[in-house]
């Protein structure tokens, strides 16, 4: 008998919960069987199967929750200190008497940022991926179930802070907004490509700080539009909300 | 190191699959990783050990290719080898393109036991 799951434990909880669920996560195996008998004479059986399925069976199932409830998610995704966080809080307190919003957020410890959000009052759930350094459908699915999101709301997704990572695992938003921001290199974009070709909208943030900066804003959305000539962008600053109301303007219409 | 992940999700799906042709042991598998999958051969490598330990693939030999990307541009209809997903048309210049190899992550087959 071998029990081989990764040790890896995925936490979903919201600020004070007095129980915490957990679980496994890592696509437990449990099985037992005889390894001796490798002969080399086996059947081949031809698959020619989507390895991703794992994940995207999942995301299918989210999207399908999310369409049936007239809820659109939106995937947040950057390095760590782009200010993903920064840019949900200024957003959640400039529009929540607008729109109804709901808050997942990833990281791989620590409740800190659930808690940033549920001091503005907005109900929120913290994933806690632990090793693993992106969020996957899955958990998703847990941390809605947990929010139980009311008909006709915005689902903010925060994936763990990493360019790498999260661009494999489709959670089943309607849109994925990558964050970059002037205090970074301006060729993010093709330095991590496969971030920027998937998403739909590209926020540069910290705009207030260009003076001090090297950061070329031209350069990097030519750099973006060579890996996705279909990006959106936002210039925004999280810290003096220049920039915030055209972003604003653009939630709005996409949730009516 | 997304490619852990990858890799128990490579098992999980071949297990069932195996399960499915009435096998107990997997003794190779073939994978398909095209140079556009965003997944490092190398990382792959590495969570392999990890993942398979203990499950039908313990022992499996395991065969990747890894077709390179082609793209068909989008203005004006040419066929081309792409190595970044921000190269462009070789012929007009244009960075609209539809990616139809070298994205793929596939289990192209599995051979079992009995």
């Amino acid at each position: 008998m071998c029990n081989t799951s990764t040790p890896n434990t995925i936490i979903i909880s919201s600020p004070g919960d007095a129980n915490v669920n957990s679980h496994h996560h890592g696509h437990e195996h449990s099985h037992s069987h005889d390894h001796s008998h490798i002969d080399g004479h086996g059947r081949v059986i031809e698959l020619g199967k989507d390895i991703m399925q794992f994940n995207d069976v999942g995301a299918a199932r989210n999207r399908g929750y999310f369409d049936a409830k007239e809820v659109i998610a939106l995937n947040l995704v950057s390095s760590p200190g782009s200010g993903k966080t920064s840019i949900l809080e200024k957003t959640l307190t400039e529009l929540k008497e607008e729109l109804n919003f709901y808050v997942i957020e990833g990281d791989q410890q620590t409740m800190n940022d659930a808690d940033r959000i549920d001091a503005l009052n907005i109900p929120v759930v913290q994933v806690n991926t632990g090793a693993l350094c992106h969020l996957e459908s899955d958990m998703v699915y847990e941390a809605v179930k947990k929010l139980n999101p009311k008909s006709k709301s915005v689902l903010m997704i925060e994936n763990v802070g990493n360019l790498v990572c999260p661009s494999k695992f489709n959670l089943g938003e309607d849109y994925r907004v990558v964050i970059i921001s002037t205090t970074e290199g301006d060729d993010k974009p093709i330095k991590y490509p496969d971030m920027f070709e998937g998403s739909d909208i590209c926020i540069i943030n910290k705009i207030d700080l260009l003076p001090y900066l090297s950061f070329d804003v031209e350069k990097a959305k030519d750099y973006a539009r060579k890996v996705n000539p279909k990006l959106k962008f936002f210039e925004v600053s999280a810290i003096t909300g220049q920039g915030m109301d055209e972003w604003y303007k653009w939630l709005k219409s996409i949730e009516s | 190191m997304h490619e852990l992940s990858i890799a128990i999700g490579i098992v999980e799906l071949a297990e069932k699959e195996a399960i499915k042709g009435g096998g107990t042991v997997i003794e190779s598998i073939e994978l398909e990783i095209g140079k556009l999958s965003g997944i490092e051969i190398e990382a792959l490598d590495f969570a392999w050990p990890i993942a398979v330990r203990g499950t039908m693939l313990a022992n499996a030999k395991r065969t990747v290719t890894s077709p390179p990307g082609r793209a068909k541009c989008a203005d004006c209809g040419l066929i081309f080898d792409i190595e970044n997903l921000f190269d462009s048309c070789p012929k007009c210049n244009s960075y609209l393109k539809d990616i139809f190899q070298g994205k793929d992550l596939k289990i192209k087959a599995i051979t079992i036991d009995g």
